[in-house]
């Protein structure tokens, strides 16, 4: 085992600090190739890393980049540069350490590229942004070590894939680099590790010790969770409750909308003035880090949240995470709780708080899979070829390339490991000419082939826009929001469709307070305060998480039982109902309920395929509804139903379901509709096909920028096996469409197919109304709702005669 | 017609069409403003993206469907019909008898637009604007001015039904003018709760959606 040198070893002891068995391992393999250290938080993680760093620099040898370390998150790079700052001053330590991220200046950051830190702390957008400079060759050549933090929450995106291509340009420039990943508890280890080595290199995997168990329960609440709902108000007085009991509580929810609602109903109960926060990813910089000081002071009691908390951000003395709505994924519910209770070898404490009854199903089915260590996870597909189009064009600003080695080197990433090469000549034609079938921009090639054979920009000028373009986390266009009057404090953003809904006087929630919608500047959201009235909810882009197919299993065998003693009596007699009135779901069965609702006809069909194929089930199912007159005008999916909406009933749902029609549905149906819209502008973003817009050009009138959809469906017409189509194809099956799914469900259920007709909602179907992520129609439904809306606007107007 | 929404403008009787055009029956006269022909070869020559070359073909597809519908004797092309002047010398051979061919037995006029300032090498008549009195057809509205048929906007507007909301390219009419849609496929819309918009349109007014029917409704403010 290599030696620590004397002033690192000695600071230790200094501190009253035993180096860790890992942390040693680590430092044992210093010199392999890649190395995967897996450890529950406060396992001493980071310093894992970074320990050989500081082995190898501390003999004042080394000149230049040393050591990249790369996190998901700009703050994590930031607490990192504080927390690796103490030791290397304690030990007087000759060792440079900066950090790089979208919010470092522009001087700074040419500084750095002029003269590289020893340590350089990034996240992979900024690596990126790196090997696209013509002098990368320069910065990186000397690098020998880069920490892959929080590799876990990277291996799963797009973001990981980009990093990934980054590295291996990385390697080919400082051939001696050597690859660490730092992960949570993962279900699959060697996956994550196959990702972060260079292929075919091995890759060592490090277990620290997991420690003891999670304590997690359900909240117990004296009133009952309803039917429906998100909010969770029934269980406000038992929380606030546990709040106090504890030195810092994290409540984490599901979206940000509910977030927001929460946060509201816990302030007003909060007789006792406890100091409360909230913090999601929609609020303004300067409010997130505001919550962040006082959190790291301990100036708080409860912090309300959203994801954006689960990473980066030191924890300090939080004691209890209470997580509200049920955990839609084990694993992730694990790793979350896992990081309360910031000492080591301490079992962390969290509470499941359901919002409604299904949920209640959820959480028992939830806590079983934990206590089993049953930890789901979902395989990831080869590598994207939108992010290869991305990466192939930062590599062209950096200067000339050669395509054989660009090819080769790109399968020394994990995931493009078996890479055809036909499909690397594809986005390379695609960066180059568009690779439209009608060749029309042969003079105007993004990327030509000069006579030596190196492939280069033909317009130096387009680097800045390809660099603009960075990136693979889509942006949906959101609108900042601020206080109206000179200098208005910013309070956060919204999404646009959301502000092109709100009229003058409509109130909505943001960063806890309910404020009136004043007026649209300059892309701007103008509000005042306005605590008085009932807010409209901001629909935010929260994330959403899809339930896993075990926990989705788990839930079907427990309503097979007779009765449900380890539920909850609310809950047990819920499903009661459901069975008494309706049925409840069987495995090899398939239960569809009809009802009218709210001017509405409503089909539920209870698939338990999973968000993904309940989904296509949605679409494909409004397709044909569409095509038998139906007029159907949405649709909204679960890993357990999908519920459609229309104008007309459907009293013979049976035929809707026959195998080869919902086939040739699909056919039919993957040329034009919303999510394969929704996918292709997420795929042609990152591609570089379409632009990001950026708020500051988006002040220039809307006229001369147009929607994303219309390029799709130009495609779809002229150009049907054009490279973007087939990435949102793959993408769309692989992610979103999961026909497997649905012919497995149809295979069990083999025709068995229940129907009831009810006259209004069931018990089981309420809490789909209240899910986010509708999917409109737009079919003969929403004609008849424009002439009906226009006719009776022109008439209100006295203009009827005209129509 | 019977999709189109008729009205009157200085006492001549004019369709809006679902499509997007204008329809004069009297003059037997089709006009589409903004096609906006050769828009991705414009952005690709100056470096940018390289969007799908069939936006022209589209529009042209569109505009034929127009053309063979009504048997127009003059057509207008109430300017912005080129993204440039470059992007109209360089329209692909296959593209530019096409257009000849839809000029072929019928009077063809290029109204001049801000993208399209000068003349351009294809058949028809270039012309800053076009009066027909009562009417006056200009790129641009000018706010003195009534009885006069322009485009340049884009406008847009959308419409709160019980159940979601729509948003489409839109007409403008009041008894001073009618603003046209943008017809070409690459082209995006302004609002018409615009304040450009708001000034230039009396209280009155209406926006008519296109559509598969054109449909009016008090324009949104």
């Amino acid at each position: 085992m290599r030696d620590l040198p004397d002033q690192i070893d000695s600071w230790f002891s200094s501190q009253g600090w035993q180096i860790h068995p890992h942390q040693r391992e680590m430092l044992a393999r210093a010199a392999d190739p890649a190395t995967l250290l897996i450890a529950p938080t406060g396992g001493g993680k980071t310093m894992a890393g970074f320990l050989p760093t500081l082995a190898e620099l501390s003999d004042r040898a080394h000149q230049g980049l040393h050591t990249i370390y790369v996190s998901p998150l700009k703050a994590l790079a930031a607490d990192i540069k504080r927390n690796l700052t103490r030791p290397i001053t304690d030990m007087n330590l000759p060792i440079r350490v900066e950090d790089r991220t979208g919010d470092t200046s522009y001087t700074r950051k040419r500084r750095q590229r002029a003269n590289p830190p020893h340590i350089l702390l990034t996240t992979p957008e900024s690596l990126a942004l790196l090997i696209s400079y013509e002098d990368a060759p320069r910065i990186f050549a000397g690098v020998q070590r880069i920490v892959v933090d929080e590799i876990h929450a990277l291996a799963d995106s797009k973001r990981g894939d980009q990093l990934m291509l980054a590295l291996a340009r990385v390697q080919a420039l400082a051939p001696g680099l050597r690859r660490v990943g730092l992960s949570a508890t993962v279900d699959e280890p060697a996956a994550i590790a196959h990702l972060l080595a260079r292929h075919p290199d091995p890759c060592q995997i490090v277990q620290a010790d997991p420690g003891p168990d999670p304590d997690i329960a359900m909240l117990e609440t004296r009133q009952a969770p309803p039917w429906a709902g998100g909010g969770a108000a029934h269980a406000i007085p038992a929380i606030l409750e546990q709040v106090k009991r504890h030195k810092t509580t994290l409540i984490f929810h599901n979206t940000r909308a509910q977030a927001e609602i929460f946060f509201h109903k816990l302030w007003m109960a909060n007789d006792e003035g406890l100091p409360i926060g909230i913090h999601h990813g929609s609020l303004a910089r300067a409010q997130r880090e505001k919550v962040e000081a006082a959190m790291v002071a301990g100036q708080l009691r409860a912090i309300v949240c959203t994801g954006s908390l689960d990473l980066g951000i030191d924890w300090g003395d939080v004691d209890l995470v209470i997580q509200v709505g049920a955990p839609k994924n084990v694993k992730r519910l694990v790793q979350r709780i896992g990081r309360a209770n910031h000492r080591y070898n301490a079992p962390s404490k969290a509470l499941l708080v359901p919002a409604n009854r299904f949920e209640v199903v959820e959480c028992i089915a939830a806590l079983e899979a934990a206590k089993a260590h049953d930890l789901d996870g979902e395989a990831r597909g080869p590598g994207p070829l939108d992010v290869l189009c991305q990466h192939i064009l930062l590599c062209a600003c950096a200067g000339p390339f050669d395509a054989d080695a660009l090819y080769n080197e790109t399968r020394q990433a994990g995931a493009y490991a078996a890479l055809p090469r036909a499909d690397f000549d594809a986005c390379l034609d695609f960066c180059a000419t568009g690779g439209y079938a009608l060749r029309a921009y042969d003079r105007w090639q993004r990327l030509q082939r000069r006579a030596d054979g190196q492939w280069h920009l033909r317009d130096p000028r387009a680097a800045a826009l390809i660099r603009q373009n960075i990136g693979t986390i889509q942006d949906i266009d959101t609108l900042k929001v601020r206080l109206k009057g000179r200098g208005g404090t910013p309070l956060g953003e919204v999404e646009e469709g959301f502000a092109a809904s709100l009229t003058p006087g409509d109130t909505f929630l943001i960063g806890g307070r309910v404020v009136r919608y004043e007026s649209l500047r300059e892309m701007t959201v103008e509000v005042s305060r306005n605590a008085g009235r009932e807010p409209k909810i901001a629909v935010f882009n929260g994330t959403k998480f899809a339930t896993s197919t075990q926990l989705a299993q788990r839930i079907l065998a427990m309503f097979a039982q007779p009765g449900w003693p380890q539920l909850p009596e609310n809950t047990a007699q819920w499903l009661g109902l459901q069975r008494s009135i309706s049925r409840l779901p069987q495995a090899g069965r398939l239960l569809i309920e009809t009802f009218p609702h709210e001017g509405r006809e409503h089909l539920v069909a209870y698939g338990f395929a999973g968000r993904n194929a309940q989904q296509t089930l949605g679409l494909i199912l409004t397709k044909r509804m569409e095509e038998m007159g139906l007029a159907p005008l949405g649709f909204v999916a679960t890993d357990y139903a999908v519920l459609i909406w229309g104008l007309d009933r459907v009293t013979d749902p049976a035929p809707l379901f026959d195998r080869a029609a919902l086939r040739d549905g699909l056919e039919g149906w993957l040329a034009g509709n919303a999510v394969m819209k929704r996918t292709f502008r997420a795929s042609a973003t990152i591609a570089g096909l379409i632009q990001r817009s950026h708020q500051g050009q988006r002040k220039s009138g809307r006229q001369a920028t147009f929607s994303s959809d219309i390029l799709y469906d130009t495609l779809v017409k002229y150009d049907p096996d054009h490279l973007m189509l087939r990435i949102t194809r793959d993408e769309a099956m692989r992610g979103l469409v999961d026909f497997a799914r649905i012919e497995d469900m149809l295979d069990r259920v083999q025709g068995r197919i229940d129907h009831v007709r009810l006259d209004r909602l069931s018990p089981l179907s309420a809490p789909l109304f209240l899910e986010p992520g509708r999917v409109p129609v737009q079919g003969a439904g929403q004609e008849r709702l424009v002439e009906e809306e226009t006719t009776r606007l022109l008439a209100e107007a006295g203009l009827g005669e005209l129509g | 017609m019977n999709d189109g929404y008729p009205f009157t403008l200085a006492g001549q009787s004019l369709v809006a069409l679902g499509s997007g055009a204008l329809w004069w029956p009297e003059q037997r006269l089709l006009c589409v403003s903004d096609l906006h022909l050769g828009k991705s070869e414009r952005l690709a020559r100056r470096g940018g993206a390289h969007l799908p070359p069939y936006e022209t073909r589209d529009t042209l597809l569109r505009l034929q469907a127009e053309i063979d519908a009504f048997q127009p004797k003059s057509v207008i092309c109430l300017g912005d019909s080129f993204d440039d002047t470059t992007a109209a010398q360089s329209l692909p051979e296959r593209e530019r008898i096409w257009i000849a061919r839809l000029q072929a037995g019928r009077q063809w006029i290029w109204i001049e637009g801000n993208h399209d300032p000068g003349p351009v090498s294809l058949g028809g008549s270039h012309m800053v604007e076009l009066p027909l009195p009562p009417l006056t057809f200009r790129h641009i509205a000018d706010p003195a001015q009534s009885g006069e048929i322009s485009g340049h906007y884009h406008p847009k507007a959308s419409i709160r039904t019980r159940l979601r909301t729509v948003t489409r390219p839109c007409f403008l009419v009041d008894g001073d003018r009618v603003i046209l849609p943008a017809f070409g496929t690459y082209t995006g819309g302004l609002q018409s709760a615009d304040n450009a918009l708001r000034e230039l349109m009396r209280e009155e007014a209406l926006a008519v959606l296109t559509g598969k029917t054109a449909r009016p409704m008090p324009m949104p403010r």
